[in-house]
């Protein structure tokens, strides 16, 4: 049977392997992919918590949270999107207009 | 103990996680991405929230890794390999990452949390239950949650409209 700190250590390597690509990658679309996955990953420790209890309100609170990080998803791409048409790259850093 | 299910869905989550990181071509790492939120969507199963994890495959592996996927295929530029990627930075980001995993796994090894365990004999959360949550004390979140997306889509929208192409278009 599993234990809830086994669903903890699986959320804090996704966390970490975010972490990774948040301090490594420069390629936009590779940042929002670090931030998806520290985001499931804490959905997956509410829910772990959630079964624990037992409290239907952690499943609810998941709820809200995959839908505000699907709004923060279609905002990031769009922003993307158009800074590629501005700079004809991903790489953020080559996004230098904000500097100085 | 943790048994063979757990251990399939986790190294599935986490390889496919790596891989949407380090993958050559974008294409294959947004692929990649949708496998590893489709693993959460195993672990929601097997901590009996299904409802939750059908939520999940709608909303991530089906619209987030589309949408993903469609700007991969926009954005498709001839060095989608970061040149700034020294190895030094490499490095260091292994470390950061080592050094939190390290600090996580101590805090959850040193606390109450390792010796307690899931519940077997209480009855699990029904759908009705969340329902019931979602429409009655909740409902203000749920307005207020549905605004924000209509208006995240909306501006996503109006980021990435074109002006050259409307002028064209416009009657004289």
């Amino acid at each position: 049977m599993n234990q809830p700190s086994d669903f903890l250590i699986i959320a804090a390597v996704l966390i970490s392997i975010g972490i990774y690509g948040i301090v490594v990658k420069r390629n936009a679309l590779r940042l929002i992919f670090s931030i998806e996955l520290i985001a499931n990953a804490v959905n997956l420790v509410i829910v772990a918590f959630s079964r624990m209890l037992p409290n239907p309100q952690g499943q609810v609170f998941v709820l809200f949270s995959i839908a505000i990080s699907a709004a923060e998803v279609a905002v990031g791409l769009g922003i993307m999107i158009i800074a590629y048409r501005f700079y004809k790259d991903i790489d953020v850093t080559e996004y230098k207009n904000l500097k100085n | 103990m943790a048994d063979a299910l757990f251990v399939g869905l986790s190294i599935l989550t986490v390889g496919s996680a790596i891989i949407s990181l380090e993958s050559r071509e974008l294409l294959y790492g947004g692929i990649a991405l949708a496998v590893s939120l489709l693993g959460i969507a195993g672990f929601f199963i097997i901590l009996d929230a299904p409802f939750v994890a059908m939520f999940q495959i709608a909303v991530y592996v089906g619209a987030v890794a589309v949408l993903v996927i469609f700007t991969v295929m926009l954005v498709r530029s001839p060095n989608t390999v970061t040149k700034s990627e020294t190895v030094k930075r490499k490095v260091a980001g292994i470390a950061l990452g080592l050094a939190f995993l390290a600090l996580i796994g101590s805090l959850i090894g040193n606390s109450v949390i390792s010796q307690l365990g899931f519940s077997d004999t209480v009855p699990v959360v029904e759908i009705k239950e969340i329902g019931r949550e979602l429409l009655t004390y909740y409902s203000p979140v749920l307005i207020v949650l549905a605004f924000t997306l209509a208006g995240s889509i909306i501006g996503a929208l109006a980021l990435a409209r074109r002006e050259d192409i409307e002028e064209k278009n416009e009657p004289a």
